[in-house]
This record gives C-alpha cells, structure tokens and sequence, in this order.
C-alpha cells in the first residue's frame, strides 16, 4: 500500500472562461491531516468536489487510492465513494429524518445489516460526537455547531478511509470550534483516518494539521508542515498566515485603472 | 407508527380510486351490458342515413337489441349500407321485418328503428350476414318541408 | 439592433433545447438501470402519499363544484330545448374527456407540481443532493425515480375520483335540486357514454399528463438555481410550463382521440 492517499498531478480546471486551477500539483499522506488553505473565492470546496468525481477537470489527475477518479466508469466511481467521506459546510443533512436516521443512511443504503446492529453502530458514531443524547432531533432543532457534528457523525458511520472537511470551522463561536478542532483530531487518530481539511482559519488548521498547503492564484503557492511554513519567505504566504488587509493579494479586485473610470463621467 | 399511517392512508387512495373507476364502468359508461355479450350481423341499405352514426342504437318497440357497427358506401349503386350488431339473444327476426331510420324527440340522435314481420311457412328467419329488404330512410327536414309547400300549392 | 434580437432569439432556443436535453438526461438517469424494490418500494409509498394522498382533498372539492356548476350551467341551456334529459351525458362526457384529465392535471401541477420543484431545489440548494452522491448513494435513482412514479401513478387515479365525484355532484344538483328524473340521468348516461371511447381515453389523457407535469416540476427542481430567488422562480416556471404544456397537450390528444 503506498503511503500517498491522495494524488493531484497537473490538475488544470476552469469553469465557464474562468480557469480556477492551473497545473496544480498535491500529494495527501495516508493517515494524516492535511490542510488546504487559501483566500476566499479561490475554489477550495471545487477542489473537494475534483477529489469526489463530482466535477471533471480539464486535464490533469487525480489518483484515490491508485485510482484515477477522472477515468473511472460510473460505477467504479461510486464504489470508491464508498472509501471516502465529505463534510459539507452547510451539513447538508437530510431535513425530512431524525439524526438517527441521517446517520444510518449511509449504512442501511449499503449494508443489509439488521436493525438492532444499524442502532448499535449509529449509537456509537454518535457517542464519539457527543450527540447520543440529540438522535430524536429533527435537523431543523439543530445549532449550527451540532449540526456540523451530527454531519460528522454520518460521515463516519462507513468508517471511511479518508474524510474531507469543507470550512468546518466556518461560522462557529469559540467553543464550538474547540469542540471539532477536538473531533477532527481525534477521530484522525483513533480511526487511523486521513483527512483533508479546507479552511481559511489560520490559527485552527495550524494547531491540527500535519501538512498545509496554501493555495491562491490558481496554485499552490506554499506548504509544508505548519513550522516550516512559518518559516516560509513567500510574501504572499506570510501576508495570508499574518493575515494583512493589502499586500501581494491585492485588496482591489481586479479592475480598470480608478481615475479613468471617474473620469468617464467627468468627461 | 408514521409508516403504517402512512400505508393505510394510501390504501385507502387506491381503493377509492378503485371504487371511482368501477363506478365510472358500470354506472356511468354501462360496460358490463353493451361491451359483451354475443352478437350476429345484419345488412340494410338505405337510399339515406340522415345523421345516423357509427354506434347508434338499434332498438325495438324501444328496447335496445344491437349498435350499429359501421357504415359503408356501396361501391355499385351508391348507397349507404349499413352493418346492425344485434345481440344473439335476439335472433328470431324474419325477412320480412323492416328498418327504419327514427329520430328519438324533435331534435335528438337518430337511431335504427327494427319492425318485426309476420311469420308464415314461405318466410325465412334472419340468420348472420342476411340483408333486411324493408328499409325506410332517414327523414330529411328540408325535403318535408320542400313537400309541404308543393302541396300547399296544389 | 436586428442582429442582437436574432441572438437573442438563438440564445434562448439553444438554451431551450440544452434544458429539454438535460431533463431527458435526468429522466433517462432516474429510471434506467434494474429497480431496487427492497430499497424503492416503500419509498414509492411514501411519494405516493405526499403527492396523491395529499392532494386528495382539493381534487374530491374541485370535482364536486365543478359537477355542480356544470349541471347548473347545463340545466339552463337545455330545459330551453326541452332536453334536460341529456344532462347525464352532458356532465359525464365534459367530465371524462375533458375536464376531468384537464383541471386535475392543472390543480395538480399547482398543488403537487410546485412541491416537488421547491422541495428539490432546496435539497439542491443545501447539498443534500451533492451530499447523497458523495455517500455514493445516487439522488436520480433516489429522489427522482419514485416521484415520478408516485406522480404517474397518482395522477390518472385523482381523475378518476375527480371523475366520479364530478358525476355525483352534478346529480346532487341536477336531480335533487332542479328535479331532472334520476332515472333518465343515469339512463341516458350509460346510452352515451363509452367505457374505451370515453373513459380510458381520459385515463391515457391523464397518464400524458402526469409525465408532462411530474417530469417539468422535477426538471425544474434539479436545475434550479441553489439561491432563495432561483428556486422561487424555479417554483413559478413549474406552474406555468407545466399548465401550459398541459393544454397545449390536451388539445393534441383530443384531435387524435375525438376528432378523427
């Protein structure tokens, strides 16, 4: 088994005229954590998406496991699904069940076990979040934080092989972010997990990620582990981590010189 | 539980569904008479249908005994012939029993009027693709009224 | 600028035909492929209660007041020409082959039809559908296919209810109120009305129907824009299209059925 889980060479990727990626390459170590961070806007969650087989890209490829999500047939496609898990930031939770039932969706979608076993398990995904006691909760009754967890737990409910995080800590008040900076370690840990995390939460990703990649301009611009890449001489990459309002990305989106434009007017 | 609530609430759709079609079958549409049942063919030839129609009644003394089962042009003489579907349960009519095309009320549909004849030693009775003789046409408005007036001038 | 007109009008032609050719791509995904009846079938129960069940009320209430207004209407006419004995056939014939396939399809693409659009488009919209494909559990065949069934299966049903309640509404005040003899209403009903000719042609009608109207409003769901506005515009366009197909339909399907 190699130790690279998941494999981007020379991923190019544009939607509509925009390209998001060009020729971007990324390796995502088996059984660690790996943060991808980068501005707003830049197509962190597209990249999750690429990883899903849920967009094709361009040209380029994407190895899971030794398998090229962009080559594969539908179905092969979806059995390497099945090794892989996604956090959306919203949750996305199925608003007509119970917790309970989002949890055992996954498994009774795949699995023909027994009820009393589904109850086990899901008891258990639950347990690890914290949310044992909220499984007769409707998604509606949820907070925000809860939600993420209860997401969490049914992201975990097939014990996938690697689990990608989209802004989990988007949104949160403090304690909450404590609880799933806690959670996305924990579970990395003891479930010999690989995760990918996106995230623009400098402090939080720095604290748990093993490797970071910093990604802004279509590439990555930066990475290492979190103590290298403080170390790091790239100004745009210290203007991120110090997170200065103007610098090498600049503070204007791109646009026509400003006295021309108010010139137009006057003339 | 909500899914037995629910599987009975759906039950119960079905069977009212159910209930609306076979009203709609027998009480409204009548299918259980008209739709089976064995029938035998009869021909008549008229000089004019009038505005009788595919699946017309054809009844006697009122009583329905057949539809009329299609109506065709005869390609010598140029007259209407018209197939009668009769119900075999009415089979005895004899060759000497007339057609006629009657209008049910001043302005209703027509329909195909069956006189039975007399019976004697000579007559034959009809029997399956037999032609009816007797046929009356169908009474057209205008040429009543055209007769009138050409009396009235006399 | 005439130029810009016919690029306009190009425009939405080929993004018409791109929205026509994704919808069938939809529906080709959502019912190709050997059905799962351990997984599907109670799932086909449930639809078949949101979309049918639930819209039971307002079609039994439309069907009544529909076949009393016609029998009032009716009434009127004929009792100029002596002829009130043909009200029978005048409820029951407008009923089956028209109204009953026609206002059933209509109130249910505004009852069921707008639904389905906004429930979809809000799954869509807070990724539930993106989440379900990446549980490698494939929405089409999920969410899409036992609507659509639950939809062609209800719909014909509703008319056939709407149908019959018609019927019976139209006695309620043709022979309880106005006093047209029960007998010669039914009488006359049975002599004109014909099982295949009239009420299976309005069952097919309403059969062509249902896939109009079920396959619009989950079109429009799937393809929706994930924003408040584009699923309340994506809502608005189901009731329009969907009505307007209807009887764009129903006038194709009559020619072929009565008129030749």
């Amino acid at each position: 088994m190699s130790d690279i889980m998941v494999d981007i060479q020379h991923l190019s990727f544009s939607r509509g005229q925009n390209l998001i990626y060009d020729d971007m390459c990324m390796q995502v170590h088996r059984g660690k954590v790996t943060a991808i961070m980068g501005p707003s806007g830049i197509g962190k969650t597209t990249l999750l998406k690429l990883i899903g087989g849920q967009l094709k890209p361009d040209s380029g490829h994407i190895l899971f496991d030794g398998q090229d999500i962009p080559a594969l047939s539908r179905a092969d496609l979806y059995q390497a699904r099945k090794k892989m898990s996604m956090l959306f930031q919203s949750g996305a939770l199925f608003t007509e069940m119970s917790v309970f039932d989002n949890v055992a969706f996954p498994i009774r979608e795949h699995t023909r076990l027994p009820e009393s076993l589904i109850r086990l398990i899901v008891l258990m995904k639950l347990e690890a979040v914290g949310l044992r006691g909220a499984r007769d909760l409707m998604p509606a009754e949820l907070s925000g934080g809860m939600a993420r967890r209860a997401a969490l737990a049914r992201a975990i409910a097939l014990d996938p092989e690697l689990i990608m995080y989209d802004e989990p800590f988007a949104g949160q008040d403090p304690i909450s972010m404590g609880v799933i900076v806690r959670l996305i370690k924990e579970l990395n840990n003891a479930l010999g997990l690989t995760s990918i995390v996106v995230s623009h939460d400098v402090t939080e990703v720095m604290s748990i990620a093993d490797y970071v990649y910093v990604v802004a301009e279509k590439k990555v611009i930066g990475h290492g582990t979190p103590a290298q890449l403080r170390q790091d001489k790239s100004e745009l990459v210290q203007q991120f981590l110090q997170g200065e309002a103007d610098g090498a990305v600049p503070f204007h989106y791109r646009a026509e010189a400003y006295e021309d434009e108010l010139m137009e007017f006057a003339g | 539980m909500t899914t037995r609530k629910i599987e009975i609430l759906v039950g119960t759709f079905i069977v009212l569904a159910a209930a609306a079609f076979f009203m709609l079958a027998l009480k409204v549409a009548n299918a259980g008479v008209s739709g089976s049942g064995e029938s035998y063919v009869l021909y008549a030839k008229f000089d004019n249908i009038g505005g009788l129609k595919v699946r017309s009644p054809i009844k006697v003394g009122g009583v329905v005994v057949g539809r009329v089962a299609s109506i065709d042009l005869d390609r010598v003489y140029y007259t209407p012939v018209v197939k009668m579907e009769i119900n075999s349960q009415y089979s005895n009519f004899p060759e000497t029993s007339s057609v006629a095309i009657l209008t049910s009320g001043l302005l209703g549909e027509q329909y195909l009027g069956l006189q039975p004849g007399f019976i004697d030693e000579t007559v034959e009775i009809l029997a399956d693709g037999d032609s009816v003789q007797d046929t009356r046409s169908a009474i057209v408005l205008e040429e009543l009224i055209g007769q009138f007036l050409f009396n009235r001038g006399n | 600028m005439i130029t810009d007109k016919l690029q306009n009008l190009g425009r939405d032609t080929i993004n018409n035909i791109a929205g026509f050719g994704r919808s069938g791509i939809m529906l080709f995904g959502a019912l190709v492929g050997k059905p799962d009846f351990r997984k599907g079938f109670p799932l086909f129960i449930k639809q078949l209660y949101v979309i049918g069940v639930l819209s039971l009320l307002i079609i039994v209430v439309s069907g009544l007041f529909i076949g009393m207004v016609l029998a009032l209407q009716g009434y009127t006419v004929l009792v100029k020409f002596g002829a009130e004995g043909m009200l029978g056939p005048l409820v029951a014939l407008s009923l089956l082959r028209e109204l009953g396939p026609v206002v059933t399809a209509l109130l249910f693409a505004g009852r069921a039809g707008s639904a389905l659009t906004a429930e979809i488009g809000l799954m869509k919209a807070t990724e539930q559908l993106s989440g379900m494909e990446m549980m490698a559990v494939d929405p089409l065949r999920r969410i899409i296919a036992p609507r659509f069934w639950a939809g062609v299966v209800s719909m014909p049903l509703l008319a056939l209810v709407f149908n019959a309640v018609g019927i019976l509404g139209g006695h309620l005040i043709g022979v309880d109120w106005l006093g047209v003899d029960a007998g010669s209403y039914w009488s006359t009903m049975q002599a004109n009305v014909d099982l295949y000719q009239d009420v299976v042609n309005g069952v097919i009608k309403s059969i062509v129907f249902a896939v109009i109207v079920i396959w619009i409003a989950l079109h429009k769901g799937f393809d929706a824009i994930p924003t408040s506005e584009g699923i309340s515009r994506a809502t608005t366009q189901t009731v329009v299209t969907a009505s307007l197909t209807v009887l764009g339909f129903d006038f194709i399907l009559t020619a072929l059925m009565f008129g030749g």
